[in-house]
């Protein structure tokens, strides 16, 4: 999985739960809690949905806003994780 | 308590208001006041009158004039301290008729005229006719307990107490208000004078508006929430404050009780300021105390172990009603229905459904700790406030946020997750301490989400309107107060005034004809209240600590010390489990949000799937996020809003009225082709 498809999945769960439309726009940096797209038990779905589609086990040490505020945080994070799963 | 009516024409080019018409506008708001009824009219004037007879019940009868017959009143609410007003203007030379609330104000708009309403103590929404200067004064209670809706339109003006009894006139447009429901969907209630419904104006809490026979209008409003500014001494210690609090809340608590000639009962959530109410009330009347609790099937909401505690210690009559997500979800059309605007909470639910317990049970009216937590600083909002206060001098400090795990004691058990992502969401903003709003602006934000899902077309009319903010209307001194006054001040204007006391307070109550009375929201004790330094509220971060101190030997120290305990209800999760109303699927429909046009279909129909698919096991555990809590109900209760009030499917057919109480003053042959 290549961190471009995951931003994709990401984006595409983001629209279909939490925004419910194609119209708005979240940028790849954008603040999810900050912008209120997401709440923190918003952002608790997503952890499950990437866990399910990516296939990574996160600690909840891990569970912290710097690598799940935004769309590219959470795609390098979830890169890194299956990197180390590999390693 | 009651309901009043009624349609005056400013300009003399309109006939008098049909006598039918006035009927079908009594009727349409018949619950509020079932014991009787009552019609004035004359050439430019009709009021209307339903009568729910508290006090004077022989002799209290409405509409009400003074002794010559050209001042004409009806009114609903109370004036507690008409006792001493009355002697005071007998002293002047007054004579009475009466041994009724209404006739004091009467006299006492004769001696003081508009600044009679400051000598109020009480709850109240009014309309004063004067047939000889055709002057009408129409006013409401300084927090805005009982309520009033105003329409004016060609030289002609309609006022009631509901928006309903207005809409019972066919000639009046039907249309939601863009920009109160852009306000509903941030402070969860529109301000007044906004309303949901365009082309109708809620009376400020605190105001008095006047029409002269011109067409004139001017509005005064005569009182606000005030703070001391924070340089000032307070004179008392905390042992005198807490001593001369306790007085002002028996007074206050007396008044509720004994100035009635029904028997008063009392609401027991199970928290500190309805135990420490009902045991004022029980305190203040011998006989049989009634106390009412609403218990529920879902555990977390759940409090009847305080609820039964306090019963004991006041050996009261006590009533308990269970309430289950599917009696939510079967009562929630009648509830929108009454509260006239959207919520976005069921909270409202289950109070609707306790007032009729208490009215089966013969009672009429009810005390209720409603108030104490914006008078005296118990909310979580308030200490929310003062943390990210602190934390915003020191934002890159790890420890001042660790205060959040002494408000939310689950924080500091949670997995990191939970917290380091409460932390994210408390953190926005904190670059704004100082400025106005910055207590507001977390609940304000999450509530302003909902808004999402607004129809293209409805964002673009909003945005093109000029914002009608909150902020943009406070008082002069409002930056020299502390925080907490700031906050405290927000509180009361948006929540308190225009969803707890209104969607959740008397709507709710006057559904079933039965009347709250709220002794934290008695003049005096707001007074005191407002003038308190900060920390004999919020100690630290211990909430309403002088009110535990008035509090301390007379109820459970369980109760006193319990963690705080929001009064929630199941929101979401009562519309979308299996055997769900299908009035919900209906409304949530493709075609009637179309028709609606409030929100976007596709938008709205995802929330909706998703809720369904959560709630039946498939995409997690059946928790909801507070978003989709908040968005589906804010969701339902507009399409309802709209299909009750827009497409007319909540009015009720028009009851045959019997006056008992009958002034008509149009002459007979005036009566062909009147209006």
């Amino acid at each position: 999985m290549t961190e471009d498809a995951i931003r994709t999945q990401v984006h595409g769960f983001i629209r279909k739960n939490f925004l419910f439309d194609d119209a708005t726009h979240v940028g790849d940096d954008q603040s999810l809690l900050g912008s209120g797209v997401v709440d923190s038990t918003g952002i608790l779905e997503l952890i499950s949905f990437l866990e399910e589609t990516c296939k990574v086990k996160f600690d909840d040490s891990e569970l912290v806003a710097d690598n799940f505020d935004s769309v590219n945080r959470i795609s390098a994070f979830v890169i890194k994780k299956i990197a180390q799963s590999k390693a | 308590m009651c309901g009043i009516a009624g349609i005056v024409n400013v300009s003399d080019r309109h006939a008098p208001p049909s006598a039918e018409l006035l009927t079908s506008m009594v009727s349409a708001i018949r619950y509020r006041g079932p014991d009787e009824y009552g019609l004035y009219r004359d050439m430019r004037a009709g009021l209307v009158h339903a009568r729910l007879s508290l006090i004077d019940l022989a002799t209290g009868q409405q509409p009400l004039a003074n002794e010559d017959g050209t001042l004409w009143i009806v009114f609903n609410g109370e004036i507690f301290n008409y006792v001493e007003l009355r002697q005071e203007l007998v002293t002047l030379g007054h004579r009475f008729r009466t041994h009724s609330d209404t006739e004091v104000i009467v006299h006492a708009y004769e001696e003081w005229g508009n600044g009679c309403f400051q000598k109020f103590n009480g709850q109240w929404a009014l309309a004063l006719w004067d047939s000889n200067a055709h002057r009408l004064v129409l006013s409401r209670d300084r927090i805005g307990v009982r309520p009033l809706y105003v329409r004016e339109h060609g030289g002609r003006v309609w006022f009631a107490s509901e928006v309903k009894a207005i809409f019972a006139d066919p000639s009046v447009p039907r249309e939601i208000d863009p920009g109160g429901l852009d306000q509903t969907f941030t402070y969860w209630t529109s301000l007044a004078p906004a309303s949901l419904f365009r082309g109708i104006e809620e009376l400020r809490p605190g105001s008095v508006r006047v029409y002269a026979s011109d067409g004139s209008m001017e509005e005064t409003v005569f009182w606000r929430p005030s703070y001391p500014v924070s340089s000032e001494e307070y004179p008392l210690t905390i042992d005198e404050a807490t001593e001369a609090l306790s007085e002002k809340l028996e007074l206050a608590t007396r008044l509720r009780m004994l100035r009635a000639d029904v028997p008063v009962g009392s609401y027991l959530s199970g928290g500190l300021d309805s135990s420490l109410t009902a045991w004022m009330g029980r305190k203040a009347k011998e006989g049989i105390f009634q106390t009412y609790s609403i218990r529920f099937e879902d555990a977390e909401f759940d409090e009847t172990e305080f609820q039964r505690a306090m019963a004991a210690t006041i050996d009261s009559s006590h009533q308990e009603l269970v309430v289950k997500r599917s009696d939510i979800a079967r009562v929630f059309p009648d509830v929108i229905r009454h509260t006239e605007c959207p919520v976005l909470r069921t909270a409202p639910a289950p109070l609707y459904l306790l007032s009729k317990l208490v009215r089966d049970s013969g009672i009429k009216a009810v005390l209720t700790g409603e108030g104490a937590d914006e008078m005296l600083a118990g909310y979580d909002i308030f200490r929310e406030s003062e943390i990210r206060q602190f934390w915003s001098r020191q934002p890159g400090s790890t420890m001042r946020p660790a205060l959040f795990n002494r408000l939310y004691p689950y924080l500091a058990r949670s997995p990191q997750q939970a917290k380091g992502m409460a932390l994210e969401f408390w953190k926005q903003g904190l670059d704004r301490a100082g400025m106005p709003g910055f207590s507001h602006d977390p609940r304000w934000r999450t509530t302003a989400q909902v808004k999402r899902f607004f129809a293209p077309a409805l964002q673009a009319e909003i945005a093109a309107r000029p914002p009608e903010d909150v902020l943009d209307d406070l008082p002069a001194e409002f930056g020299k107060w502390d925080s907490l006054a700031q906050a405290q001040y927000l509180e009361v204007v948006t929540l308190l005034s225009g969803y707890l006391i209104s969607s959740q307070g008397d709507r709710m109550l006057m559904a079933h004809s039965v009347e709250g009375r709220f002794p934290f929201l008695d003049a005096d004790v707001m007074e005191f209240c407002n003038g308190l330094p900060a920390s004999y509220k919020l100690a630290g971060l211990n909430e309403k600590y002088i009110l535990k101190r008035v509090a301390a030997g007379h109820i459970p120290d369980a109760i006193i010390r319990r963690q705080k305990q929001p009064y929630r209800a199941p929101d979401a999760i009562s519309f979308v489990e299996a055997g769900a109303p299908s009035y919900v699927a209906e409304l949530l429909s493709e075609g009637a949000l179309r028709d609606a046009g409030i929100f976007d279909p596709g938008a709205a129909r995802g929330l909706y799937m998703k809720c369904v698919a959560r709630a039946n096991g498939a995409g997690g555990n059946g928790v909801f996020s507070n978003a989709d809590n908040m968005s589906l109900v804010g969701l339902l209760s507009t399409q309802l809003l709209h299909h009750h009030f827009i497409r007319g499917n909540g009015d009720s057919p028009a009851a045959s009225i019997e006056y008992t109480t009958l002034i008509d003053r149009v002459p007979l042959q005036q009566l062909s082709g009147t209006a």
